[in-house]
């Protein structure tokens, strides 16, 4: 089986991000960019499900800008196979992610397709769900624990009530939430390595995905700054404060 | 090396040149080794999580060296690069402020304002292009030295470990994602960790490279980035200031460099040899901030990204031996920075390239010392000698000896003595007894109106991050005289030097005091393994890439 990961770059979680003087955007010039740790998690199960043998290659696909480049050298570092970049510098939707994916899949004819369930910058959650309609096979997501058995993958599903137990049959799509594993580090004489697995770069043009955008943004704002605190002397300041405010 | 790593099996990795550090002059060096010799194998480590993330500078730049190294620079110049404009030089008394005459190495016509940081990302840019291994993330742990005595030689470098979870131990024991670092052999190694590099620290012990130089002295530097509101700023202008609020005693003074689109570098250094041990350098940052000048510039602007880091300021009476058997230091691990120019890049990048020049002509580390000191570099560090010592004695006797030095041009027949900065306290007693800086600032806090609101507030702005897990790599040989000796003679300096409040006493529940490191918040800068006055703080690399994350600095 061939398993397929999807990563985007993005804005590393260790930045504080700020929206840019116009509003139109967040800055991104100068900033540290890095797989989107969700994604980075599906390359670490990925690798691990090769190395227990439910799977023979991993290949990682990213559509995004050239600069990508540098997060599919990341994953071919911790392991992966190859890497195929299908170059985008405008911004792509998750509709149009989800279709281009779809070509992907197809032409790789991949048995499993692994993604981060979401993208930690715009939080959209949307790529993996609307890949497997598309497809039209079976989605396991949210999952934090998995395994293959012969024709069907067992998934643990992190939902609002707890956790849930599913099976799918392969082919399949699975997100993977935060508690799956533990990415493993990327070692020095593999980042060596990984400078000579393919990675190859391919017009985003070339997936035959005509998207107008979906989703038109009206304006980018920092969240309202907190107002500090007080602090009371005594009960009884405490409670003719929230009584001045209303709550009592 | 402990005992934790017997049994660990290691990769080794072989390369003719190893650098360690991704600064000016490690990144120089790279680049000008790959020039001289187009087949040689060289790696470069860097402790950051990628190159520039662990760069902090001013940073008014001197183009010269950079134009001789990467005559390109200019037609693709960093994120944040500003033509140097009208010099200003101002002395400050707590509301007024007074012109005075720049000084002439302050004179900044032709030289840039950069973000060094950015520039250091293009400089990797370009090793990278002509074929150096550039390995951010990988912090140099131990130098590997082979043989005893006299013949010792320096053959390489271990890399630090990952996954260590902390247990009590000072090395922590291996977790389940355990990934040992590599040994790093190579021909010869250059350390260019900057300023009080926590390898070159054991390096110029154990080959005694300081045994004839004079004590090494430092200062601590403080960053902002502001945007501010549209239309204060002068894009190129660059001010300093000295005086309030620092005493006569003190060394230090203040930066103001002027940037485009509304934003400026604001800064302040002060002398880590201060005196008294209630004197908290973060907060008189702060009070100078809220001087009636820099107040109506700030207020109502917002902070980008703040940052801390040591500067070397010993110069050429402290600069140890350069070159040891099979390794050399360059750039501010060795000390190169001109402290009358404020400026160290310059500097650093000759050294870097200057250490290529010699091993490509010479193949070996020997005689790279005496070719520095002859250098052009090497003539600049000698000529300001006695300008910073001359400000021991207090801020108006070093100007007027800099005047003079100035006009002697460093043809004085005397040079001036350094002194060590952990021994530079007055005890607690002694302070009390005459009321310094630090009476000032006890009064002051409450009428604070910028941001930062206090040093985890400001630190929030250097995106600084270490795996929690990880032993603590502030490594504190003796804590049992913190509640004790150190608290009735100093009452703490630690809790005030550091930039970030790492140090902290906290009631250690039976009553007492106990001391607690915050090391997570750490940005490197290395004050604490200066200025502590017991010399038992030893500040070594964490995991590979941990700490601050400056993002344009």
């Amino acid at each position: 089986m061939k398993i397929l990961v999807g990563i985007k770059r993005v804005i590393d979680y260790n930045v504080r991000v700020q929206v840019n003087r116009e509003g139109t955007g967040v800055v991104k010039d100068g900033v540290k960019m890095s797989i989107n740790p969700f994604d980075e998690i599906a390359v670490e199960e990925a690798l691990r499900m090769k190395e227990r043998g439910e799977a023979e290659e991993v290949v990682v696909v990213s559509v995004g800008p050239e600069a990508a480049q540098q997060q599919l050298r990341t994953a071919l570092a911790m392991g992966a196979d190859r890497a195929v970049l299908y170059q985008a510098e405008e911004e792509i939707q998750p509709l149009a992610a989800a279709r281009a994916l779809l070509q992907i899949v197809q032409a790789e004819d991949a048995g499993l397709v692994l993604l981060g369930k979401q993208a930690i910058d715009d939080d959209a959650n949307q790529v993996g769900q609307m890949l497997a309609a598309l497809w039209d096979r079976p989605q396991a997501t949210f999952v934090s624990k998995l395994e293959r058995s012969g024709d069907t993958l067992k998934a643990m599903r992190e939902v609002d009530a707890g956790l849930e137990n599913i099976e799918v049959d392969l082919p399949a799509v699975v997100t993977v939430d935060l508690r799956l594993n533990e990415p493993r580090f990327v070692k020095m004489p593999d980042i060596m390595k990984a400078k000579r697995k393919p990675l190859d770069i391919k017009p985003f043009a070339e997936l035959g995905v005509e998207m107008p955008p979906q989703l038109e943004v009206g304006a980018h704002e920092p969240p309202p700054k907190r107002q500090g605190g007080t602090k009371v002397e005594s009960v009884a300041a405490l409670v003719q404060a929230l009584k001045d405010k209303g709550v009592l | 090396m402990s005992a934790h790593d017997e049994g660990i099996e290691r990769d080794v990795m072989e390369y003719d040149y190893a650098i360690v550090g991704g600064g000016p002059a490690g990144l120089a060096c790279a680049i000008r080794l790959k020039a001289k010799l187009p087949e040689a194998n060289i790696c470069l480590l860097e402790k950051g999580s990628e190159i520039g993330a662990h760069i902090l500078s001013g940073c008014v730049m001197e183009p010269g060296p950079l134009d001789e190294l990467m005559p390109s620079w200019r037609d693709n110049p960093p994120a944040i690069c500003v033509p140097a404009g009208t010099d200003e030089f101002r002395f400050y008394t707590r509301q007024r402020s007074y012109k005075l005459p720049t000084p002439p190495q302050m004179h900044n016509a032709g030289n840039f304002i950069v973000s060094l940081g950015e520039l250091c990302k293009q400089m990797a840019a370009q090793a990278e292009s002509l074929g150096v291994e550039v390995f951010p993330g990988f912090p140099g742990r131990h130098p590997l030295i082979d043989g005893e005595g006299d013949a010792a030689r320096v053959i390489g470098v271990r890399c630090g470990d990952m996954g260590r979870e902390a247990d009590g131990t000072p090395d922590g024991r291996p977790g389940d994602n355990f990934a040992p670092g590599v040994d790093i052999h190579a021909n010869v190694t250059l350390f260019a960790e900057g300023c009080r590099g926590s390898l070159s620290k054991q390096l110029i012990r154990r080959f005694e490279l300081d045994r004839d130089a004079m004590p090494q002295t430092y200062g601590l530097g403080f960053k902002e980035l502001w945007q501010l509101p549209e239309g204060r700023t002068t894009p190129g202008l660059i001010q300093h200031s000295v005086g309030w609020p620092l005493d006569n005693a003190t060394y230090g003074g203040s930066f103001v460099y002027h940037l485009d689109q509304d934003r400026v570098y604001v800064g302040y250094v002060v002398g880590l040899d201060y005196a008294d041990p209630r004197f908290s350098p973060f907060e008189a940052f702060q009070q100078f901030k809220h001087h009636p000048d820099m107040r109506a510039l700030l207020a109502g602007g917002e902070i980008i990204a703040t940052g801390a880091r040591t500067i070397i300021e010993g110069g050429w009476q402290a600069l140890p031996k350069m070159d040891m058997p099979g390794a050399l230091l360059i750039g501010d691990g060795a000390g190169t920075l001109n402290v009358p120019k404020i400026k160290g890049v310059h500097q650093a990048i000759r050294s870097g390239m200057l250490a290529a020049d010699h091993l490509a002509a010479a193949g070996e580390p020997a005689g790279y010392d005496a070719a520095f000191r002859a250098s052009a570099a090497g003539e600049e560090l000698r000529k300001v000698r006695n300008i910073r010592p001359g400000f021991n004695r207090g801020l108006w006797f070093g100007m007027a000896n800099a005047a003079l030095e100035t006009v002697l041009g460093g043809r004085s027949p005397w040079t001036l003595k350094t002194h060590s900065d952990w021994d530079s306290l007055n005890s607690l007693a002694a302070a009390r007894a005459h009321d310094g800086q630090a009476a000032m600032a006890a009064n002051w806090e409450a009428e604070r109106s910028l941001p930062p609101r206090d040093r985890l507030a400001s630190v929030y702005f250097a995106n600084t991050a270490h795996e929690e897990a990880q032993p603590v790599h502030l490594r504190v040989a003796d804590t049992s005289i913190c509640a004790t000796r150190c608290a009735e003679e100093y009452g703490n300096p630690c809790t005030r030097f550091c930039p970030v409040g790492v140090y902290e006493m906290v009631d250690d529940g039976q009553g007492g005091r106990q001391l607690q490191i915050n090391a997570s918040n750490c940005v490197h800068c290395k004050a604490c393994d200066i200025k502590d006055p017991y010399q038992v703080i030893d500040w070594v690399t964490p995991e590979g890439g941990s700490g601050p994350n400056y993002q344009t600095m």
